[in-house]
């Protein structure tokens, strides 16, 4: 009891980083594979390459690796960052690879005569993806986002392997200097404050856009 | 140009330093594969217990496994093994550290399992229950034969894409030096000060999993195609 009382502080501050840390994620990431799916959609051929290739990278490598590679590797060539950009670039990019699979699942699933309508009627390529495509196409991409946009949220509890003074990070070094686990069970009752609800949330938005499968 | 090229190179790409480290890479990729072997079936089966339970619709036990199923995709995987790795001796369990990886990757992936089997299993429609019932089978048999198989088949994109994860998250172990292919050239990395077996580990993860995340992109595109 004492203990938690000495590191409450201290791992409140952690909370509020692995919520900050984890919103800048969602927005990168999500963003960004907007970007991706934007791009492939013009279906020229080596773009889409390009995309296909940078999802497969950042599907197949494990965050930590990722996040254990730009943290330590890439200042040997020049470029230094903190353990908190190389954890939420890492992130970002795991995420927005994820997120641009799941926008271009939504994507194709829009019948090809939405395409062509749309078109015949004189609206250009982009009007037709923005106005037409992607309303239908959100529908069917929700749940699924939702989904990994929480497990790779996460992720964010990686980043106190690369010095980022998140929860888990502030509760360990609590931990280590006073021998005791209660900081550890006090930073699992804050990753259940904030991940619980969410879990609870994609339960609810998957009943309620379940109208296939 | 060329001399920042020869920076990347000797740091990257560093074919003595790579040569050396490769016994310890591979040593690190058998405990990889041994990681994955333990905690992939024993998911599967947790998963599958779970989720024919819940099948069986008996409220308040199935209030009870979403509480397991939820709470357990709440906490970050790396949160769970660290607290049962420095939490258990405490309690007065001593487990070794594969046993605590073991059982922290159990939870976490029965729940994710548990969770795709059970979408799989509400896809069947009751007649075929009704159907297996009818020709003798006990609820049990029916839904082992009848039931999952077709179920199985329905989520098979979902069952291949959260294997992938446990492979990745696999990597998690090396925070408790469990020394799987992270670790291992973590600590090559640490002993020549290079970080080529970073590298190659990022490689040996890419080459291993790559032609699963083509056939999963394959496999998810041909149902879309199909609906």
């Amino acid at each position: 009891m004492e203990v938690l009382v000495e590191y409450f502080p201290a791992i409140v501050a952690g909370f509020w980083t692995t919520i900050g840390l984890g919103a800048l994620v969602i927005a990168a990431g999500l963003s960004f594979g907007m970007v991706l799916a934007f791009l492939r959609a013009h279906r020229v051929k080596p773009i889409s390459a390009l995309v296909v290739i940078f999802v497969d990278i950042f599907r197949a490598i494990p965050p930590l690796v990722l996040m254990v590679l730009f943290y330590f590797a890439l200042p040997m060539i020049g470029l230094e960052m903190s353990g908190f950009v190389s954890a939420w670039l890492c992130l970002s990019l795991v995420l927005a690879a994820f997120a641009e699979e799941i926008y271009w699942a939504g994507i194709t699933s829009v019948p090809k005569g939405q395409w062509e309508a749309a078109r015949s009627t004189g609206l250009s390529h982009v009007t037709t993806l923005v106005f037409v495509i992607i309303p239908q196409a959100v529908r069917m991409t929700i749940p699924p986002l939702t989904n990994r946009t929480i497990t790779i949220t996460k992720n964010t509890a990686l980043a106190s392997v690369v010095a980022v003074e998140e929860m888990l990070n502030v509760a360990q070094t609590a931990q280590a200097y006073s021998a005791n686990t209660s900081p550890l069970t006090l930073a699992a009752l804050g990753y259940l404050l904030i991940f619980f609800p969410l879990t609870l949330f994609t339960r609810w938005v998957e009943r309620r856009y379940a109208w296939k499968r | 140009m060329e001399s920042s090229l020869d920076v990347l190179i000797y740091n990257f790409f560093n074919l003595e330093i790579l040569k050396s480290s490769l016994p310890f890479l591979w040593r690190g990729f058998k405990m990889t594969l041994l990681l994955t072997v333990i905690a992939v079936p024993l998911g599967i089966f947790a998963g599958l217990l779970v989720a024919t339970t819940c099948s069986f619709g008996k409220r308040w036990v199935n209030f009870w496994l979403m509480l397991y199923v939820d709470f357990f995709r709440a906490i970050p995987p790396i949160v769970l093994l660290i607290i049962v790795y420095y939490g258990a001796p405490m309690l007065g369990a001593d487990m070794p550290v594969l046993a605590a990886v073991a059982l922290s990757f159990t939870f976490n992936t029965s729940a994710y399992y548990g969770e795709i089997f059970r979408a799989g299993i509400e896809s069947i429609p009751r007649g075929q229950m009704e159907a297996a019932r009818s020709t003798g089978l006990t609820r049990l048999q029916a839904t082992v034969y009848v039931i999952i198989p077709q179920a199985t088949r329905n989520v098979l994109p979902d069952l291949v894409s959260n294997t992938v994860e446990v492979v990745k998250f696999t990597s998690i172990a090396s925070v408790v030096a469990l020394p799987e292919l992270l670790r291992m050239a973590r600590v090559v990395q640490g002993l020549t000060f290079n970080p080529t077996p970073l590298v190659a580990a990022a490689l040996i993860y890419l080459l291993l999993l790559w032609p699963v995340v083509r056939l999963l992109s394959r496999l998810e595109h041909g149902l879309a195609a199909k609906r």
